[in-house]
């Protein structure tokens, strides 16, 4: 079940887009998600899908996870579309029925949608595949700084991310060692209607909560061995380089924003 | 010898109500660079022993002092520098990560400039030969080298004393072989000072001296050989046999003489085929 997430999961590689600064891809990955609400036109919805899939052709990662990253949020997409085409009005008519009806703009609309979404879905899959949580965490750090002025509690922040990812397969196993010891005890994880389904997770959440809390304390008293005072005086060994490639990318960036809006109506 | 810890009179309660201190007046001393290992059936105190050393946990009574240092709010983190603790379970102080990050956590803790952590981190792994795992992630190390990669971090910190709590406890015979020949080697390196709580009998017999442990008390104190040579009496105190004890109890059974004192494998060994000549 778990293995089938693609969400936030990262494959490793040693292309271009692998080597890019993780702050320049989260930059522009939020970035992209702002400009694509500039595109109204298929020229510009064209030059935004063949920029991405280029994006795409250079982290040389396998084109089925991508659509695997579509997979899970395939119902939202469809029900969204089916309300843009079955609820616009304008344009030629090609079909009513009662409060539904198909017309040329809510075609249009429809297909609109459904690459932004394909598009998005696809540049924040490249960026969790192609970046090591780690590093994206760092990013974040950085990124969140200047916050530190207004006191918001930036180190604390990001050592939260870290220890998070870092327990994130350790929990995995857990939980999947859990299920194995309560199946060898007859649970049945699978079988029934909802509430049972519901109720043969309490003997897998209980413990995991139970264990997290051990392994919260444990941590927190080697931490604290190790001299673990808070986010004052402290240095850090993980540094992020920027380099021209990601000055790159920013420009490239800078150019297609300019490129969208002459392209747009 | 100049001594590095003292205890004197400690207790320690986990409850207020607690009729029974998990340490009862317990005074304790150990000298510069002596390997000092303590047993005691679970229960006993031994890993809240551990913790007081360096102020994880607070006494009720008593004093201790680490170095020169006497432990109190002021000097707490300067005492925790000088000890590096290694504790049970190899997954839960992975703190990094990833390997260096892991091993570089203390450093950046104490504000040691990144231009020196880099050589710092590197020596430490290449002293518990981990320097092709440096950017592994923790769920990719078995629990030996996750335990190897804590000992680093103690090491990169340069303490000058190391406190094992049950730290091979949780390792296979292998993995527990592999770590306690990399900490004899690095005592010896850097005359260290270590501090060892333990149910396993290898560990113990690498120790200058054996603390057993029970209900909060000191009860007995000597080598590993005095401590060993009490045979049965010691599974009672929460210690296994050690192997050529075993025998020496077997071959009893069966009606063979055999030597009150303990004897060290090779010992029992040069006995074994001496009598079986004399025959």
């Amino acid at each position: 079940m778990m293995n089938k997430l693609i969400l936030g999961r990262y494959i490793p590689g040693d292309s271009l887009i692998h080597r890019l600064d993780p702050r320049a891809k989260l930059l522009t990955s939020f970035y992209f998600i702002g400009i694509i609400f500039f595109a109204n036109n298929w020229q510009s919805y064209l030059l935004l899908g063949v920029f991405t899939l280029f994006c795409v052709y250079l982290s040389k990662v396998d084109f089925g996870f991508f659509l695997r990253g579509v997979r899970p949020l395939l119902w939202l997409i469809l029900f969204t579309v089916a309300l843009q085409i079955l609820f616009t009005s304008g344009g030629r008519v090609y079909w009513e029925w009662g409060v539904f009806q198909v017309t040329e703009f809510g075609v249009q609309n429809g297909i609109f949608i459904f690459c932004r979404f394909v598009l998005i879905i696809f540049m924040s899959t490249l960026l969790t595949l192609t970046t090591p949580p780690l590093e994206l965490s760092d990013a974040i750090e950085f990124i969140l700084r200047p916050l530190n002025a207004i006191h918001f509690p930036v180190h604390e922040i990001s050592l939260m991310l870290s220890i998070a990812l870092r327990f994130v397969p350790t929990l995995m196993d857990e939980t999947e060692k859990i299920m194995n010891a309560q199946r060898a005890r007859g649970v049945d994880f699978s079988e029934g209607n909802l509430i049972q389904k519901m109720k043969a997770v309490i003997p897998l959440l209980i413990p995991l909560f139970v264990s997290s809390f051990n392994r919260a304390d444990d941590l927190a008293t080697a931490m604290e061995a190790r001299g673990y005072q808070g986010g004052e005086g402290r240095t850090k060994y993980r540094v992020l380089h920027w380099h021209q490639k990601d000055t790159i990318a920013i420009c490239v960036y800078a150019f297609l924003t300019f490129a969208l809006i002459y392209l747009r109506d | 010898m100049e001594s590095i810890i003292n205890l004197k009179n400690i207790t320690f309660r986990y409850q207020d109500d607690e009729t029974r201190p998990a340490l009862s007046d317990l005074s304790l001393t150990v000298n510069k660079g002596e390997w000092v290992a303590i047993i005691g059936h679970n229960g006993s105190g031994k890993s809240t022993l551990a913790k007081t050393i360096n102020g994880l946990l607070l006494p009720e009574t008593g004093s201790i002092s680490v170095g020169q240092l006497d432990l109190n709010e002021e000097n707490i983190w300067a005492i925790r520098k000088m000890v590096g603790m290694v504790f049970q379970n190899p997954d839960n102080q992975f703190v990094g990560a990833t390997v260096e990050d892991d091993v570089a956590f203390g450093m950046e803790n104490q504000g040691v400039p990144r231009k020196e952590m880099i050589p710092r981190v590197e020596e430490a792994l290449e002293q518990v030969r981990l320097t092709d795992f440096a950017d592994k992630e923790p769920a990719r190390l078995s629990g030996g080298q996750k335990q190897r990669v804590a000992i680093a971090g103690v090491l990169a910190l340069r303490p000058d004393i190391i406190i094992l709590d049950e730290a091979t406890s949780m390792l296979d015979p292998e993995g527990r072989q592999e770590v306690i020949s990399i900490l004899k080697e690095i005592k010896e390196k850097y005359h260290l000072t270590v501090l060892s709580i333990t149910h396993d009998i290898d560990e113990a017999a690498n120790a200058n001296r054996v603390l057993v442990m029970r209900e909060g008390k000191l009860v007995d104190e000597g080598t590993p050989a005095q401590i060993f040579s009490e045979g049965p009496e010691l599974v009672e105190k929460g210690l296994d046999l050690p192997f050529p004890e075993k025998l020496k109890q077997a071959l009893k059974e069966r009606g063979v003489l055999v030597p009150e004192k303990y004897l060290s494998e090779e010992g029992m060994v040069d006995w074994l085929w001496t009598s079986f000549l004399n025959k």
